[in-house]
């Protein structure tokens, strides 16, 4: 087409149409980057801006379909890379950029993605350590969110089976990984919580690429785990990454046999603080029925006490009666027939005689005492052989069994709870399930 | 529900224990403790062995209701 060689006059709705021809057929697929600014959204969903560099501008938009795959949220001043094609917009003569994809300069757009969803519901609070909910102390079943053909299902039965942890585990089976895995890893913890179908939850799923976990960095993720009453543990398995779901859980594992640990290693805890304070329960009573047999050996002799009191008493009426006699003989060689008389009188009343009638009395009732105090001590006594043999029962036997042992100290037989008891060169027993052995302590650590 | 009786269980345990340790009751009184201990202690041992291993697969039904299936990895 000549539009030059003859005078042709055309409309400008002619020419417009035709630069935008030659716009639309020659950058069709164009790639650019600069920096945003005069960025708008207004109802409609369109997203306009313009791009510009040191030198020059151009305006942008992109329409509400795009928009709606975009991860990130772009802002004034920040770089960006898109790709799209030049159009013209007939009305006002402009030029511009029909954007259909971009991605945040020198971030991927899912690393943005991350950041500004963390940043919006740290703000929120979603990973306020006040909603951090406690695990269970005794966990009986065990929600899993995972795939039932990954990675996650398969190590954290592992664990669980090599613990032989008696727990009930429940499985719902959800996509990790693509379009909509998201919305089923949320809708199987809402669903948990209606059942209240179990008393812990792992959600997770085995490692891979920053696309490949991506649903654990979705709203709708982290909404269910903020919401969820049952506590969660994340187990998304990627040892340095966090994802967002790791933020907002109650518990962050590491990887899923680090959460399936987790749950049953606050089960062994528990085993193991029931047996030690069986223990305390025992050694405390033994111990108290020695100082109770040592009290009522020091209450029977003190009983006995008394009566030699009351013989000393006696003893020395006697004794003063006497002297009394000899008094009177010495000082007057003859005493008067009523000073006789008193003196008889006097030996009559001698209360060494009522002494010894209560001496008797006393031995009497002091046996009886004596006797219940001990019956007493004998129905105590059995008493705690029955309460012992039921202790003998329990758990210490049967979890020294499943591998654990008792330390003692020697000699005093303390038992270790902590290696700041010990020194090094302190002898110790320790106590299997069968048998006990000596050992000698090289060193302690905490 | 059984989990907040096996933490009531275990901290009354805990209780009779401290009591016993303190060494002011009563012959009578610590007996009585003992055996209370004892009891506290054989609930706390029950409660703990009493789950089984099981591992379900929970399916939710076209009604929305859910089934469970036992689960079992495929290389077992």
């Amino acid at each position: 087409m000549d539009l030059f060689g003859e005078k042709r006059i055309l409309t400008v709705s002619q020419l417009t149409s035709l630069i935008r021809g030659v716009l639309e057929e020659n950058f069709e697929h164009v790639w650019v980057e600069g920096e945003i600014s005069n960025l708008a959204m207004p109802s409609s969903g369109h997203l306009y801006f313009t791009l510009k560099d040191a030198g020059a501008q151009l305006r942008c938009v992109m329409f509400r379909a795009s928009t709606r795959a975009l991860k990130f949220k772009p802002r004034d001043g920040m770089g960006l890379i898109v790709r799209g094609r030049l159009t013209v917009y007939d009305q006002r003569g402009d030029y511009q950029l029909l954007a259909e994809y971009l991605e945040p300069k020198g971030l991927g757009a899912l690393q943005m993605a991350f950041i500004q969803l963390k940043e919006r519901l740290a703000k929120e609070g979603l990973f306020a350590e006040e909603h951090k909910k406690p695990l269970p102390r005794l966990p009986r079943r065990i929600g899993i969110v995972t795939s039932a053909t990954g990675a996650a299902i398969h190590d954290i039965l592992n664990v669980l089976n090599r613990r032989f942890a008696n727990l009930e585990i429940l499985l719902y089976p959800v996509r990790v990984q693509g379009e909509g895995a998201a919305a089923e890893i949320a809708g199987a913890i809402r669903d948990f919580n209606r059942l209240a179908a179990a008393d812990v939850l792992i959600v997770g799923r085995g490692g891979g690429s920053l696309e490949d976990l991506w649903a654990f960095n979705e709203e709708v993720v982290a909404r269910a785990i903020h919401q969820s009453r049952i506590p969660v543990i994340s187990a998304v398995g990627h040892e340095v990454d966090f994802t967002i779901a790791d933020f907002v859980a109650d518990l962050r594992a590491p990887t899923p046999s680090a959460a399936a640990e987790l749950v049953v290693r606050s089960k062994g805890e528990l085993a193991t603080e029931v047996d030690s304070l069986v223990h305390r329960l025992r050694q405390v009573m033994e111990h108290r029925l020695a100082e109770f047999q040592g009290e009522l050996q020091l209450l029977s002799r003190s009983l006995k006490d008394p009566t030699l009191l009351l013989g000393h008493l006696s003893q020395r009426v006697d004794d003063l009666a006497a002297r009394l006699t000899l008094a009177l003989r010495g000082g007057e060689e003859r005493p008067s027939q009523r000073l006789q008389f008193l003196v008889n009188r006097l030996r009559l009343q001698n209360p060494g005689v009522e002494v010894e009638r209560g001496r008797e009395l006393l031995l009497g009732l002091e046996n009886r005492a004596e006797r219940a105090v001990w019956r007493r001590m004998d129905s105590a006594r059995e008493g705690v052989a029955v309460s012992a043999g039921k202790l003998e029962a329990l758990s210490p036997l049967s979890t020294l069994a499943r591998g654990y042992a008792i330390a003692n100290r020697l000699p005093d037989g303390a038992v270790i709870r902590e290696s700041g008891q010990l020194m090094a060169g302190d002898r110790l027993s320790l106590r299997f399930f069968r048998g006990t052995a000596l050992c000698h302590v090289e060193s302690c650590k905490d | 529900m059984a989990v907040e009786k096996f933490e009531t269980s275990l901290k009354k345990l805990e209780e009779v224990v401290r009591k016993l340790e303190g060494g002011e009751l009563s012959l009578e009184d610590s007996l009585k403790a003992f055996e209370e201990g004892v009891r506290q202690a054989a609930f706390c041992n029950k409660k703990l062995n009493e789950a089984e291993q099981r591992v379900e697969m929970l399916l939710k039904q076209k009604d929305g209701s859910f089934g469970r299936v036992p689960f079992k990895l495929d290389d077992e």
